[in-house]
């Protein structure tokens, strides 16, 4: 049950794009089409999971055991960076026909502050080791859901007549801020 | 380029926020009220001036290959610096920019800046495009803050204005993204002119 919460508060009521503003660059830079939405959501789902555990267990076996947490940012921002250089080179040789999918997301997730965000988050919240990965994975699904419903709004916006200075980017954050009023709504639905 | 054309540049024709739409997730996030947006750009001032200060001296001793790498640790370096030196001295800020603080790593302006001007510049210029499109970020926040404190409690910079209750809507999550819209598309209006 518990994990359950975890889930729901992490996909609607803490969203993680529309309520902590953490990814807003790929949120508005890949939203363009439904297809490259998915595959980012894809490679965040699958980055910020193996992150999310991997920092842990630096923190929790390495940084506080020594009483090193004023290294956590240069720590983890170091560990986040070589992690997805590992992750698109093993891509490439184990399965071709993923990283033909999430290829050329892979590079842009280094500076996804999502990434970085969720990691520090669960060490705040001082979530255990599944709990972490429930989190993470619940972030991502939040994240995947927004970016999705994003694009296809954007794609519908281009057909749009928009007011000339409103074209573009200002039209797109509109679209973002009404999206945001809705998942509003779910706020209070669970509490962790 | 001269320093002063360097410096204003960030300011105005090349605002990291309102042009080049880079690091808007702390833009967004941090911007509830003027007075936040205000120390949430100094920070970030600070560590942009520091890490291209830095950057700049050094880049000769870099090999080109793990460039990015060592510009992150310098970076890094400096937002913890910034991080510790904020809890202690200020603490109630540090509490409410919260997260975004350690997240000044991964902002795009200040990584953007290191490799795009402080790598291949000398360290005076540098500096000073450190400090101006710091100061233009800065700008851009507090404008941002304080628009949405202004409509979402009647406020700005904490003074009450008026005794009445505001759109509440502008300080929650909806309001930043619409605030912003509206910003930039006045911004886009002025430049084209």
């Amino acid at each position: 049950m518990e994990y359950l919460y975890i889930i729901i508060a992490a996909i609607f009521v803490n969203n993680i794009v529309l309520m902590q503003f953490l990814g807003i660059c790929p949120f508005l830079g890949v939203s363009n089409k439904v297809s490259t939405a998915a595959g980012m959501s894809g490679a965040v789902l699958f980055v910020m999971t193996l992150a999310t555990i991997i920092t842990w267990l630096i923190y929790t076996q390495v940084l506080a055991v020594f009483e090193l947490e004023y290294l956590q940012t240069i720590t983890y921002i170091l560990v986040i960076a070589s992690l997805v250089q590992m992750v698109e080179i093993i891509l490439k040789k184990v399965s071709p026909a993923l990283y033909q999918a999430l290829g050329i997301f892979l590079p842009l997730i280094t500076t996804n502050c999502a990434i970085l965000g969720v990691a520090i988050l669960v060490i705040q919240k001082k979530f255990d080791l599944l709990q972490s990965v429930v989190f993470s994975v619940g972030t991502s699904l939040g994240f995947a859901l927004a970016l999705i419903i994003f694009a296809g709004l954007r794609e519908h916006l281009d057909l749009i007549n928009v007011p000339k200075g409103m074209k573009g980017v200002p039209a797109a954050l509109l679209v973002a801020g009404i999206l945001a009023l809705a998942f509003q709504g779910f706020a209070g639905l669970v509490k962790i | 380029m001269s320093n002063v054309k360097t410096f204003t540049n960030g300011f105005i024709k090349e605002n990291p926020v309102f042009i080049l739409l880079l690091g808007l997730c702390p833009t967004l996030g941090v911007t509830t009220s003027a007075i936040n947006g205000l120390g949430m750009g100094l920070a970030t001032t600070f560590v942009l001036f520091m890490a291209n200060m830095v950057v700049s001296m050094v880049k000769k001793g870099i090999p080109d290959k793990v460039r990015i790498p060592a510009y992150i640790v310098i970076i890094a370096s400096f937002v913890t610096i910034v991080d510790l030196a904020m809890a202690a001295y200020a603490f109630d800020l540090h509490r409410s920019l919260g997260l975004f603080i350690p997240l000044i790593v991964v902002n795009c302006v200040v990584l953007g800046r290191a490799e795009a001007f402080a790598s291949k510049n000398n360290v005076v210029s540098s500096m000073v495009d450190g400090l101006g499109m710091g100061l233009g970020f800065t700008f851009a926040l507090t404008l941002l803050g304080a628009v949405r404190e202004l409509l979402g409690s009647n406020a700005i910079f904490n003074i009450k204005l008026v005794e009445a209750d505001g759109m509440i809507v502008f300080v929650l999550a909806p309001g930043a993204f619409i605030a912003l819209a509206y910003l930039i598309a006045l911004m886009n209006k002025l430049s084209k002119k």
